[in-house]
């Protein structure tokens, strides 16, 4: 990429279609989280209250959840994003070592993510997809069998749970590390991280670079 | 399974050598099979929660997920509060004779307990509230309802809930304007100091912060009535759910 020809001592990690979907996603989550808690505890809602708008803004911020992420996918800013998902896809012998040893193994070469971001991302899609049907069930129940309604709910409750635990970590992850944090408000990293953090992403970025 | 993945690698470092994007598409996986999972929650989830429901110390239940406990709504931004002292329950409309009744009069008149499971529409339980109060009939005695009447108001001092009876239904023993839940005085959370209790139906009936009770000639759609929730709410056999009766 031309950042990495100009300021030879930063790298962009996230392009500008990454940032705006996850920051976009962020706010929602952000929205749906605030309003749950307003609706599901207790002290909450009884000092907030106002269940009937309450609950408009959360079912309205969730299913626009996944607005971000597919338009992001539509356009032709799509090519960083798409390359990004098939590396949080991938698990290579590096990642699984990564995961058995839980990031303390010393001879990790990590990418671009290692084990644990990737077992984030897929986490975090799984259960905002499951948020979304589960939702949409308790919203749209007639067509559905009876029991389901009070089963989605059972499975929304739990979901939000999980996932409001995995956010803590996430959050508290990138407030850990100020760089990479700063990687998804900038968009670059600087070399010397890259070198601790992401050799091999280094590597292959230099790579592509000197083949250009 | 970790030879199936190590085979995989294997295969997958083959097809593609020193690319980054190589190895098994666990993530793919990961999320599958949460969707899996998710989809079984959703049949099953129902008998999951009520076996939890039954396991869990209440103590412990409060700070999970699950059914067995009161949840507190309120459809205004605060929680409406009245002491005993201050309290009125009005009942006019088409009756003969309009009451303005103080808590003690409520106290002095032949209380009714009742205890029963507490459902809640959108999903949650609570089993054996014991509940004590005076019944809907007989304020509606006292007062004389008139001939052409045929339901009932009820207004809660929150300022925006209502909901909706039909006489039949207020007359049932099982309808009651409550006082006290579980031996103490009612809270102002679970709707204090006075409020009325639907018993066989879902919790939306039973209005909280009970202020006024309206005998009309019409059923009026009350507050989740105007917003789908249906008007004879019976526990099991009413918006799409199946149950158990409470």
């Amino acid at each position: 990429m031309g950042a990495a020809t100009t300021r030879p001592d930063r790298l962009e990690r996230f392009d500008r279609a990454e940032r705006n979907v996850h920051w976009w996603s962020a706010a929602l989550v952000g929205v749906c989280l605030l309003t749950a808690a307003a609706l599901y505890v207790a002290p909450l809602a009884t000092m907030v209250g106002r269940r009937s708008l309450v609950k408009d803004i959360h079912v309205a911020s969730g299913l626009a959840l996944p607005l971000p992420f597919v338009v992001a996918l539509l356009g032709r800013w799509r090519t960083r994003l798409r390359q990004d998902l098939r590396r949080l896809n991938r698990f290579d012998e590096h990642d699984l070592r990564w995961l058995r040893s839980l990031g303390r193994d010393p001879w990790i070469e990590r990418g671009k993510f290692n084990a644990g971001q990737k077992l984030n991302a897929a986490f975090s899609a799984g259960a905002l997809l499951l948020l979304l049907a589960t939702g949409s069930i308790m919203k749209w129940y007639s067509p559905f069998p009876l029991l389901w309604r009070t089963g989605a709910t059972f499975v929304h409750d739990w979901v939000a749970f999980a996932l409001v635990i995995v956010l803590i970590g996430h959050v508290g992850k990138a407030l850990g590390d100020r760089e990479a944090l700063g990687a998804m408000t900038g968009g670059t990293v600087s070399r010397a991280w890259a070198i601790r953090k992401a050799p091999r992403w280094l590597a292959e970025h230099d790579e592509a670079a000197a083949g250009r | 399974m970790a030879r199936v993945e190590a085979s995989e690698a294997a295969a997958g470092a083959g097809g593609r050598a020193g690319g980054s994007v190589d190895g098994i598409p666990l993530g793919r996986r990961v999320v599958l099979g949460m969707l899996g999972l998710g989809a079984a929650g959703i049949v099953f989830g129902k008998a999951i929660q009520d076996r939890l429901a039954r396991l869990l110390s209440p103590d412990l239940a409060a700070l999970l997920p699950s059914g067995g406990r009161f949840r507190i709504y309120s459809v205004v931004g605060f929680l409406p509060r009245r002491s005993a002292d201050a309290y009125r329950l009005r009942l006019d409309g088409m009756v003969e004779r309009p009451l303005d009744l103080g808590f003690a009069d409520l106290t002095g008149m032949p209380a009714t307990a009742l205890t029963r499971d507490f459902q809640c529409v959108t999903g949650w339980r609570v089993a054996d509230v014991a509940w004590r109060g005076v019944k809907v009939r007989d304020l509606l005695d006292r007062a004389g309802v008139r001939p052409e009447a045929t339901a009932l108001r009820i207004h809660s001092f929150d300022g925006v809930y209502t909901e909706s009876l039909t006489l039949d239904q207020a007359r049932r023993d099982d309808v009651l304007v409550a006082y006290e839940m579980e031996g103490k005085p009612l809270s102002s959370p679970h709707g204090g100091p006075v409020r009325l209790l639907v018993a066989p139906m879902y919790g939306y009936k039973s209005l909280k912060w009970l202020d006024r009770i309206e005998v009309l000639d019409q059923v009026v759609p009350g507050f989740w009535e105007k917003r789908d929730y249906e008007i004879d709410a019976w526990v099991g056999r009413s918006n799409g759910r199946s149950d158990d009766p409470t």
